[in-house]
């Protein structure tokens, strides 16, 4: 079926502002549930304790700590006030409001949110993006690879070895790792961080244990999508056809997996921007890794929430591209 | 004995009558008993398959929990302890109760970390203590290596016996000929290249082979050594088969029909039920695991608190507490296969035949389990193997920040985070990382082999090839 | 492909690290920085406030310790840790006065005191560190105190602000910073417990926050009357207090009672600097021997030298010897480090100066002599590493919640079930395998080092040791479960009613070290034949169940905040009960005969009576049992040869100005501890290019067969 290139624009276009304008009601509704699962487990008194510390806090300070925040009104309703103001006199209409203009406001213990992230979202982008690019590389060619030999037993044996590699925990390749390379051989630094050039040393082993890790995992993944496509009937007419084996799987097999590939790389763009906990923690890399989490331990909502709606805001985006994608994949795909 | 049944249990149960329930419908049913004919003639399968009986059947026996009784107590009535075990406690009980102070290596009879005593003399002297349940039959310390080999071979000497009296059993019983057993063996050939059968038999063999050696030396030592407060590596390992194998199946159990109906409803109605089911699995999965599961783990401990009167056991509130994991993480992971599924749905929806169907005015539903959903089912199956392994490791990495499985039970996930601190020891504490790899590692691969095969019985273009 | 591909990235990698491979492949700072006068050290959590009025914990003490300080500090060598001057011309004695205003003597009765009042004479002549908001235009106008927003916009760090100035410290520094602490915004930790002894200070908070109301601008502190703290001329100042409170000089060598110019809030107060992260939690202005330049607290911290500092003595040497002034090191790094492991490799690598000593490598650092003390391996003496150790001021004990129907009272039953269970936790079992016998067990709340603590055998918990000639002796388990029957319960069964006992432990659950904790506890109680059920929660909730008194069992602790038995002692006292007051008292111990001993020892000065005292208050508690005493920790300190001065001193926040670091020998020895070694990488990379060559030739042979068909 063909579509006309004016109306595939425009479809496009259309399609476009249809999903931002979707984009709306489900930021609306993850701030919800955000605020929900929040409030349910910490109420405004606990949030306050946390960051007044344990030692002799009165009630005083605590009421003193949250009418400065505006943590001292109705969650969702004011049911004692009038009119419209029913539902804006409320800590949820207050928030909410302002994260739509990216103004993510101070943290609760009082550091500018968007500065704190700008700052600690390219460390975590050195360590993730490199690793989606080689892990990817790497992964794709050795499924490939498997794929071009499969049924025999170079494939089975690849197979115990990808799960073997899957079972390993991921803590045990960062330990390992570490002993290997930085205690043992001495190579790189163990942890830490440098601006500039000078990362680069330190970014070797993070990468190389990232990428490593992943590999047993998504060359099982990919060697099935490859055999998925390579049991399909233009396949097997390409070969007859006389195409080489290579030829095959570059020309046919690889692009008609594009769509799991692509659907898959960019469910991983919010955790791209986002880090990793365990890598970044003990690598000492100073990225977002452990920003979310910190904040929900130390109950510190305004990071909280700034950092749902990011990652909801990137993921959102994230699936936009993705069905951009299948229609430069695959042109049958209408969006 | 006074029986308890868990929740989780409960839900176990009813899976396993379910499966029962589906191998008995399936087997009448000619379409569906042919492809799972095709599965078991693979030798790997048939192997994976006896090897995943195994891990059900411990599985089983950990889900039958009941309060023993107290023995030594005056008072004349029955007293039942408020503990809880199950009946693999039971069963493993020699292994279990033999517990040291702390660390000891596989087969060590001297505790890994130096203790102070006092020495005769009456000087405090640091060194490494005798282990008081491993070899502590043997005065001489240099006969281990010997009476290892003795307990091992009589171990195999129960092994032979066992076997042979099976085998005596299956020929009187007509299930086996003996002839053509022996014409079978006869060629070593068929050893590399076994028929489905003798794969299961030898796999079977090799289970029970070590089955054996544990029940003779376990008792004796530790066989995988013992963790920092003394308790039986290998213990914990079998223990954790319940949690690995409960986090896996009852987390598919509670994603699957989601992801399934809501993925396929999605990619082939489109329009406003797309709509409706993307808003909800992008809000959903927009929402950080870690705080949809956070906030989960505190509103259960706040219900518990509440209801304090209900959770009087350990066993019961961390039993709870795994019931709420596996139901969060259901609601989690949904997401991930509904995008594929929805993402696939689209594609088929384009393709020739289903275009054709809806031409002829095929009724949708009809359409969608003839075509859609047999040609999403590799998806599935993939997705569920894949999700199985990763939810297992899943589990270690929320046991890093505090939020996986209680503490309290035994699982690989805390085993591999405990041994966090383990491997930065000298020399290396490495056996409760390697028992937790090892059983994770088996049962991981003979569902990924198991599942290889499935998918390759139910794929229709496979199965038109045959 | 990927052969290339994995060729050029690992001659890429080598090609890098050839690059800088003057000093070791593996050093994690840049080699310039080798031959500088840097103390290396690391922090696991990032600090929370800088502030003086705010910060509390220990790891931030690390830093606002080196950059304030208060008038008084702990004498670096001497032990019992006394208190000596550091800006303050002498260490103030109280001066009480009656209703009628006359002088009641050194000692007088706690009764008959009206007022307490200290006058500190500070040193003249003393700088603050430069800071723009110091710096005065032509006109000796503030530059920065009058910025329009547009002016802030652009600022975003302090060293935005190109010119410094400084100013002399004065008295009204200190008296303003006490003011602070009832600042209705900065929500100071201790200004509840203060206003109980500060002459005005809550009434003083009260105007504060009418006043904030009232108008919205910001409060300027300087402007509002306090009578509790007085200057009483350029260099000299008053504080009042309204009860006899002997403890209260230590606060006075407390950060809370540093001075802080007004200047820094004025400057960081103006709208807008909140916005763009200036402010004084984040950039401290003091007047001690360091000051912090970079504050990043995902990566590190760095201290430098405060070139106005005056320069201070080393205890022990005389004027003459200008040579000596401290401080000696030129800047300190502090790294995040998360994490034990790359900390404590870096640490044997020598990119750390100092280190605790992880537990997990506890065998191959320490070692045992035949009497018992801790020395260092072979493998530590030979890379020239050092040990220290001291007791810490600390308690960790486990506490029955009083208010309990079973545990808690003072029933008899309740009472020898407790003494049960304290004789069946084998603490020093514990402190053997989670602490590598890095503790001593505690015979009652005061840790040794304290005044009150008496060793050997007159110190013991008769109850639950028994002296055997030279040691404490934990009393056996039958003992325990012969206490456990006269409390009414057979091997955990209730006799009366034939139920088996259940306890209920809450705790807070953290780390992979938790869960084998945990076990252990049930392990001891399990030897009673009593079921614990451990319920683990956060932090949070743990706070409010103790709050509530709806906990049964509880593990906690505390650590000094001085040196002086009443801060170990006032966690048992009754009014400050959780239940009651929301004290620190989180047991809810009530006892009317140990309350009135604790009015009377709190108020006494150190002596042959106040142990008399302490004497009787231990034997009450001990008898009562409302905790398991738990253990004090010791703490292990290593540090390299080339790092001088390492003496614990558990109480001084200010060490860092004492130390020293050899450079020349730090160097030599990275240099001879960091070598790499290549040639298993270029094995592997080789092995595996090997293995690509079969694959190859089956490839190419595949092909041929095919197209022959």
């Amino acid at each position: 079926m063909f579509i006309s290139p004016e109306k595939g624009l425009g479809s496009v276009s259309s399609y476009l502002t249809r999903r931002i304008l979707y984009a709306f009601p489900i930021l609306i509704g993850v701030n919800f549930i955000t605020f929900v699962l929040f409030f349910v487990v910490n109420s405004p008194d606990d949030m306050a304790r946390v960051h007044l510390g344990n030692r002799y806090v009165t009630e005083d300070s605590i009421s003193n700590w949250k009418s400065e925040r505006g943590y001292d009104k109705p969650l969702f309703i004011a049911l004692d006030s009038a009119g419209k103001k029913v539902f804006t006199e409320t800590i949820f209409f207050d928030k909410t409001v302002r994260l739509f203009t990216f103004d993510f406001g101070q943290s609760d213990s009082g550091r500018d949110i968007s500065y704190d992230i700008s700052e600690r979202m390219w460390p975590s982008l050195l360590i993730s993006l490199p690793v989606l690019c080689l892990g990817l590389l790497f992964t794709l060619s050795f499924a490939l690879l498997i794929a071009f030999f499969r049924g025999t037993y170079i494939d089975s044996s690849a197979v115990i070895l990808c799960v073997s590699m899957m079972s390993i925990s991921g803590l045990f390749y960062i330990i390992g790792g570490q002993y290997l390379l930085s205690k043992l051989l001495q190579i790189v630094p163990i942890s830490g961080f440098d601006d500039g050039i000078a990362s680069i040393k330190f970014l070797i082993l993070p990468i190389l244990i990232g990428v490593v890790g992943g590999l047993g995992h998504g060359t099982r993944w990919y060697r099935t999508i490859f055999l998925e496509e390579i049991h399909r009937d233009y396949v097997r007419t390409a070969r007859a056809k006389g195409l080489s084996e290579k030829g095959v799987l570059y020309q046919h097999v690889l692009r008609n997996a594009l769509i799991p590939i692509v659907t898959g790389v960019v469910a991983l763009l919010p955790s791209l921007f986002l880090g990793s906990l365990i890598t970044e923690a003990f690598f000492g890399i100073p990225g977002l890794g452990s920003y979310t989490i910190d904040a929900i331990q130390s109950q510190d909502f305004a990071i909280v929430r700034a950092m749902v709606f990011l990652g909801s805001v990137l993921y959102i985006l994230g699936l936009i591209l993705t069905d951009v994608a299948y229609t430069l994949v695959d042109p049958r795909i209408r969006l | 004995m006074e029986l308890v049944i868990l929740k989780t249990d409960a839900l176990f149960f009813i899976l396993i009558a379910s499966l029962l329930a589906y191998i008995f419908y399936a087997s009448k049913k000619e379409h569906l008993a042919r492809p799972w004919r095709t599965v078991l003639k693979k030798p790997m399968a048939a192997s994976a398959l006896t090897i995943l009986a195994f891990y059900l059947m411990v599985a089983i026996l950990d889900s039958i929990h009941f309060h023993p009784e107290i023995e030594g107590s005056s008072s004349d009535t029955l007293v039942y302890s408020s503990q809880v075990v199950s009946l693999l406690d039971e069963v493993l009980k020699p292994i279990n109760k033999n517990t040291e102070t702390t660390y000891s290596a596989p087969f060590a009879i001297y505790s890994y970390a130096k203790e102070s005593r006092e020495s005769e003399t009456g000087q405090i002297i640091r060194d490494y203590p005798r282990l008081m349940h491993a070899g502590s039959h043997l005065s001489d310390t240099s006969e281990v290596r010997s009476d290892l080999i003795m307990r091992s071979l009589g171990a195999l000497g129960y092994w032979v016996f066992a076997m042979a009296i099976l085998c005596l059993i299956l020929i009187s019983l007509r299930v086996v000929k003996l002839k053509s057993m022996v014409s079978d063996w006869q060629n070593l050939g068929t050893f590399f290249r076994p028929s489905p059968a003798q794969a299961a038999a030898i796999t079977f063999a090799v289970v029970c082979l070590l089955i054996s050696l544990i029940a003779t030396v376990g008792p004796y030592y530790h066989i995988l050594g013992t963790d920092k407060v003394g308790n039986d590596v290998l213990f914990q390992g079998v223990k954790g088969i319940r949690t690995g194998l409960l986090i896996g199946t009852l987390t598919t159990l509670i994603m699957l029909p989601f992801a399934i109906v809501l993925g396929v409803a999605a990619g082939y109605f489109r329009g406003w039920v797309d709509d409706a089911i993307q808003y909800l699995y992008t809000t959903l999965s927009s929402i950080p695991g870690v705080l949809l599961i956070a906030a989960a783990a505190l509103m259960l401990e706040v219900f518990m608190t509440n209801n304090a009167g209900d959770f009087e056991s350990v066993t019961a509130r961390a039993d709870l507490r795994f019931l709420c994991l596996c139901l969060i993480l259901g609601v989690t992971a949904w997401t991930g296969l509904c995008r594929y599924l929805r993402a696939e749905t689209l594609k088929l929806k384009e393709s020739n035949y289903i275009e054709a169907s809806r031409a002829f005015g095929v009724l949708s539903w009809s359409t969608i389990s003839q075509h859609v959903l047999p040609n999403l089912m590799h998806i599935v199956m993939i997705s569920i193997v894949l999700d199985f392994s990763g939810l297992v490791l899943a589990e270690a990495a929320l046991t890093y920040i505090d939020i996986g499985v209680d503490p309290s039970m035994e699982s690989w996930g805390n085993m591999i985070n405990g041994a966090r601190l383990e491997l930065a020891r000298e020399p290396v504490v490495w056996w409760s990382l390697f028992t937790a790899f090892l059983f994770m590692f088996i049962l991981v691969l003979a569902a990924n082999v198991f599942a290889d095969s499935v998918r390759d019985a139910f794929d229709p273009r496979i199965r038109e090839l045959d | 492909m990927i052969m290339r591909s994995f060729r050029s990235l690992l001659a890429a990698c080598l090609a890098l690290l050839c690059a800088c491979s003057d000093s070791g492949w593996n050093n994690p700072y840049p080699s310039t920085d080798d031959s500088e006068n840097i103390f290396y050290g690391s922090f696991s959590e990032r600090p929370k406030h800088l502030d003086p009025v705010s910060s509390y914990s220990e790891n931030e003490a690390v830093f606002t310790g080196q950059i304030y300080e208060p008038v008084l500090q702990y004498h670096f060598f001497d032990r019992p840790y006394r208190l000596e001057p550091l800006t303050s011309e002498t260490v103030p004695e109280p001066i009480y006065y009656d209703q009628d205003g006359s002088d009641l003597g050194s000692d007088p009765l706690a009764e008959d005191v009206h007022e307490v009042v200290y006058r500190i004479k500070i040193k003249p002549g003393i700088l603050f560190q430069p800071h723009p908001c110091f710096t005065l235009d032509e006109k000796g106008n503030y530059l920065y105190h009058k910025l329009s927003t547009q002016e802030i916009e652009s600022k975003t760090k302090l060293s935005d602000f190109s010119s410094t100035g400084t100013r002399e410290l004065i008295a009204a520094d200190y008296v303003y910073q006490i003011k602070r602490l009832m600042h209705p915004k900065l929500h100071s930790p201790i200004a509840g417990f203060m206003t109980k002894y500060i002459k005005d200070l809550g009434q003083f908070g009260n105007r504060l926050r009418e006043a904030s109301v009232e108008s919205s601008r910001t409060l300027d502190l300087r402007a509002h009357e306090f009578l509790g703290a007085k200057i009483v001329d350029k260099y000299t100042y008053e504080i009042r207090l309204s009860k006899k409170y002997p403890q209260f000089k230590y606060w006075l060598a407390m950060s809370f009672f540093a001075p802080v110019p007004w200047e820094a809030d004025a400057f960081f107060n103006q709208p807008g600097m909140k916005e763009h992260n200036l402010s004084l939690d984040w950039y401290p202005v003091g007047t001690g021997p360091y000051m912090l330049t970079e504050n990043n607290p995902n990566r590190r911290m760095v201290l430098e030298k405060n070139p106005n500092y005056r320069g201070e003595l080393f205890p022990g040497t005389d004027e003459s010897d200008k040579e000596s002034l401290m401080p000696y090191i030129d800047r300190a790094y502090y790294s995040l480090e998360k994490e034990s492991i790359p900390g404590w490799t870096k640490f044997l690598q020598g990119y750390y100066d100092a280190s605790g000593v992880v537990s997990d490598s506890f065998d191959q650092t320490i070692q045992f002599n035949t009497r018992g003390e801790a020395s260092l391996t072979e493998e530590m003496k030979d890379k020239g590493i050092n040990l220290v150790t001291a007791v810490r001021s600390s308690i960790s004990y486990m506490g029955f919640n009083m208010v309990d129907p079973v545990v808690g009272g003072t029933s008899e039953q309740s009472l020898l079930l407790r003494r049960a269970i304290s004789i069946a936790i084998d603490y020093e079992e514990l402190i053997s395998i989670f602490a590598n016998g890095r503790g001593t067990a505690a015979q009652g709340p005061i840790p040794p080092g304290i005044f009150g603590y008496v060793e050997g055998e007159n110190g013991i918990n008769p109850y639950v040791y028994k002296w055997t000639g030279s040691q404490a002796k934990r009393q056996k388990l039958e003992v325990a479960k012969d206490l456990l029957f006269r409390a009414g319960y057979e091997n955990g069964v209730n006799i009366n009613t034939g139920e088996p006992l259940t306890l209920y432990f809450d705790t807070v659950s953290s780390g992979p070290g938790s869960k084998v904790m945990l076990n252990w506890y049930r392990k001891q109680f399990n030897k009673l034949g009593i079921d614990l059920v451990v319920r683990a929660t956060d932090y949070n909730r743990f706070q409010e169940k103790v709050r509530k008194g709806t906990v049964q069992i509880f593990s906690w602790g505390w650590n000094a905040d001085y040196p002086d038995p009443e801060n170990f002692f006032f966690l048992l006292y009754g009014p400050n009960a959780k239940i009651v007051s929301q004290g620190e008292n989180a047991v809810n111990y009530q006892n009317k005969e140990f309350d009135d001993l604790f009015v009377r020892m709190r108020s006494m000065a150190n002596g042959s009576e106040r142990q008399e005292v302490i004497n009787r208050m231990l034997e009450i508690v001990r008898r009562d049992a409302p905790w398991v005493w738990g253990f004090h920790p010791t703490s292990y300190t290593l540090s390299h040869s080339w790092y001088g001065n390492a003496v614990p001193n558990l109480m001084a926040r200010n060490t860092l100005k004492y130390k020293t670091i050899e450079v020349s020998r730090r160097s030599q020895k990275r240099n001879e501890w960091n070598r790499p070694i290549i040639w298993p990488l270029l094995a592997i990379t080789s092995l595996i290019i090997f293995a690509f060559i079969p694959a190859w030739y089956v490839y190419i042979a595949r092909e041929r067969a095919r197209l022959g068909e």
